[in-house]
């Protein structure tokens, strides 16, 4: 039978490359799935502190953002080096703190009412930052009422 | 021969998978697989005005403070005891085991706390306390929560907190309340 094919079965025959577009594809499909676009350019430098008590946060799409830290080296010609607040695309100084207010309240409207409760603030702060501007930034956000907040950090390899 | 050419010939179907390994790779540069953790905490509403704020006997007040300077005190009722930081800056093991003691006295000792639902935690810092170290006390007093509701759990149900169901989760969380009080940040 052709099982035994005499002399012409010596060469390998070359492997169909055929579903290799399939293989391909589903991997692409899964990254395309899973990823998330940033949606800020980041105008300061946020390094965050590392911790080993951490807890992963849930529902992303209730989490707003605020960043603090010193301008990258392209912004500090315009801002100079003194830790900035980030709040979507823009930076503010410490002096105008209470855009926080504007912020998180233009971030409830984004959102459904009975999801405002469970909204949370991740401070991403840089670790380099003084206390000084995240109390600030605390307090601004006590006076809006939006008390649960989330201090973010890296979790440190060391596991003790 | 001839009449079979006809038919629209098939389109070469080869690079399709360079097309795709192209976006392949374009996602998977773009891709960040980053999942946010942090420290979660609560923070107290803004207080009303002629609220007087309710007295809390010494005894069950762990003060924690971090100068200007990164050092760290700590003691029941006022900041009295230094906490070492080590070569790196890490503070010693020592903030955590005093908070334990003091969140779980349970009245043994008169000059620690009453019970765990007395004590409260407060952790006070200076303008220009360095974020780090505050997150790294922050840690601490986590953890030293954590490993309290994690021995009260193997002790009432034999199982590890994680490990627990909600309900039971509740009724250690009930038993260790986290209180950890943050004063406004004082001047200079």
């Amino acid at each position: 039978m052709s099982k035994f094919k005499k002399g012409g079965g010596k060469s390998i025959p070359a492997i169909s490359t055929a579903s290799l577009p399939d293989i391909v594809f589903m991997l692409l499909f899964f990254f395309m799935v899973t990823t998330v676009m940033r949606e800020t350019t980041l105008k300061i430098e946020v390094k965050p502190p590392e911790a080993t008590e951490v807890k992963k946060m849930e529902k992303k799409s209730l989490v707003s953002y605020i960043y603090i830290g010193s301008p990258t080296q392209s912004q500090q010609a315009t801002f100079g080096t003194k830790a900035r607040i980030q709040l979507n695309d823009v930076t503010f100084s410490r002096k105008e703190v209470d855009e926080i207010q504007n912020f998180i309240n233009a971030e409830r409207l984004s959102k459904d009412e009975d999801e405002i409760p469970y909204m949370t603030t991740s401070i991403k702060a840089d670790e380099n930052v003084t206390m000084g501007i995240v109390t600030d930034v605390k307090t601004e956000l006590r006076k809006v009422n939006a008390l649960k907040i989330n201090y973010s950090t890296k979790k440190s390899k060391e596991s003790n | 021969m001839a009449s079979k050419r006809r038919g629209l010939p098939e389109i070469n179907a080869g690079s399709m998978a360079d097309i795709a390994f192209l976006l392949l790779i374009f996602f998977l540069v773009t891709t960040t697989m980053d999942v946010d953790s942090g420290i979660s905490r609560k923070l107290p509403p803004m207080p009303e005005e002629n609220i007087e704020t309710p007295e809390i006997h010494k005894r069950n007040i762990f003060v924690v403070l971090i100068n200007k300077n990164n050092k760290v005190l700590a003691g029941i009722g006022s900041p009295t005891n230094n906490i070492e930081l080590d070569g790196n800056g890490i503070i010693s093991e020592s903030l955590k085991e005093d908070v334990k003691a003091f969140v779980s006295n349970n009245g043994t000792k008169d000059n620690s706390s009453e019970s765990p639902e007395k004590a409260v935690v407060s952790l006070q810092n200076q303008e220009g306390t360095s974020y780090s170290m505050y997150i790294q006390v922050q840690n601490e007093l986590t953890k030293a929560y954590n490993e309290l509701r994690n021995e009260k759990a193997n002790n009432d149900y034999g199982r590890d907190f994680d490990k627990l169901d909600l309900d039971e989760q509740k009724i250690i969380k009930k038993y260790y309340p986290m209180k950890v009080s943050e004063a406004e940040t004082k001047a200079n």
